[in-house]
């Protein structure tokens, strides 16, 4: 499964929610899809992806969130999936894709290529709700489910370590910040 | 304990006054007080951390959706905040209201807290994050808008430094 390919087939799924991606490949394959005024692409803060869910989350409890993370990036923050699990807003579901390396600054293996498994360790952090997804019928199947569920949930797709060419796009970050803050006063 | 209940009750009144309703905290010995009111008043949203860098994100995430956040930290949780701040925070323009335990300065007698004492307002200043101290109860309310007022229209973190005069009570 490519990642590219998983975010096509939940795009439409993404329609009134509120969009946090990290940075790097994630967000510049999101945007050749297609960008949104309900996206917003965390252009570095490497970690803190699940931590600005969680902050809308809590502050806006009715609107669904998404987060797409990635591995390196949970690596660096795994503290943050237990204070996930401990406040568990029921409208947060986070995404991880998992290409068991940090492509997008070359491409070093992280651990979970080796040993670590993150849905596990979501689980064990106290996550309620925990998938894994190694194709795109998996994915989506569980995406699906995951909305549906509203309870918090941690799903780890299993994703190629390939990326697009260029990570830089046109879409200036604050133009980003400020389109997204809006959309968001509107909900 | 020698923490004062009392000017911790006058920094969350003005808090709450300058319109914070979530509050992120990792314990420190002068914050007790400051998170127990937090966690015991049903208008603000406390969200207890395993790492202050996590703060960033989630106060990040409240003023998008519209809510006023403090973050709550011991000067070392600073220190452990800084990539955020710096890429998350200052990159995206975004306000954070950061009230700092300035532990390490005169009168510490933790030797392990020195060394960030001694750096602390260094770090802030190379950052260009604005400062105040709070050391004198009755100027807190007004210190405390001041701050919100210029992190709102900058769009920027500043610093609210918790002095040992104002947070302890040993002479």
């Amino acid at each position: 499964m490519t990642r590219i390919d998983a975010l096509r087939a939940v795009y439409d799924r993404l329609d009134g929610c509120a969009v946090v991606t990290i940075m790097g490949a994630v967000a510049a394959e999101l945007q050749s899809i297609g960008h949104r005024p309900n996206f917003f692409y965390l252009q570095h803060a490497m970690g803190l992806a699940s931590s600005v869910g969680l902050g809308i989350a809590l502050s806006k409890p009715s609107l669904p969130v998404v987060v797409f993370d990635g591995d390196g990036s949970v690596l660096m923050n795994l503290g943050g999936l237990t204070t996930l699990a401990r406040y568990r807003p029921s409208n947060l579901l986070h995404v991880v894709f998992d290409n068991e390396s940090l492509l997008s600054v070359g491409g070093f293996p992280t651990a979970t290529g080796t040993c670590t498994r993150l849905a596990e360790v979501a689980a064990a952090a106290g996550v309620p709700r925990t998938a894994c997804a190694n194709t795109i019928d998996e994915f989506v199947k569980e995406f699906s489910a995951a909305q549906d569920a509203r309870e918090l949930t941690t799903l780890v797709a299993k994703v190629d370590a390939i990326g697009p060419a260029a990570l830089v796009t046109d879409l200036g970050l604050l133009e980003n910040r400020f389109q997204f803050q809006r959309y968001l006063h509107t909900r | 304990m020698p923490v004062s209940a009392v000017n911790s009750q006058v920094v969350f009144d003005a808090l709450k006054a300058s319109g914070v309703r979530l509050m992120s905290a990792l314990p420190e010995t002068w914050l007790v007080h400051l998170i127990r009111l937090a966690d015991d008043d049903p208008d603000v949203t406390l969200v207890r951390l395993a790492k202050e860098e996590e703060g960033v994100g989630i106060s990040m995430g409240a003023h998008l959706a519209g809510v006023k956040s403090a973050m709550l930290m011991q000067n070392h949780g600073f220190l452990a905040s800084i990539n955020g701040i710096v890429s998350g925070a200052q990159l995206f323009r975004v306000p954070l209201l950061m009230l700092i335990s300035d532990r390490g300065g005169f009168g510490e007698r933790d030797p392990w807290q020195t060394e960030g004492g001694a750096v602390t307002e260094a770090v802030l200043n190379a950052l260009r994050i604005p400062i105040m101290r709070l050391d004198n109860p009755s100027r807190v309310e007004h210190q405390i808008r001041q701050a919100q007022a210029l992190a709102s229209s900058s769009n920027k973190p500043v610093a609210l430094l918790l002095t040992r005069d104002l947070m302890w009570e040993e002479s």
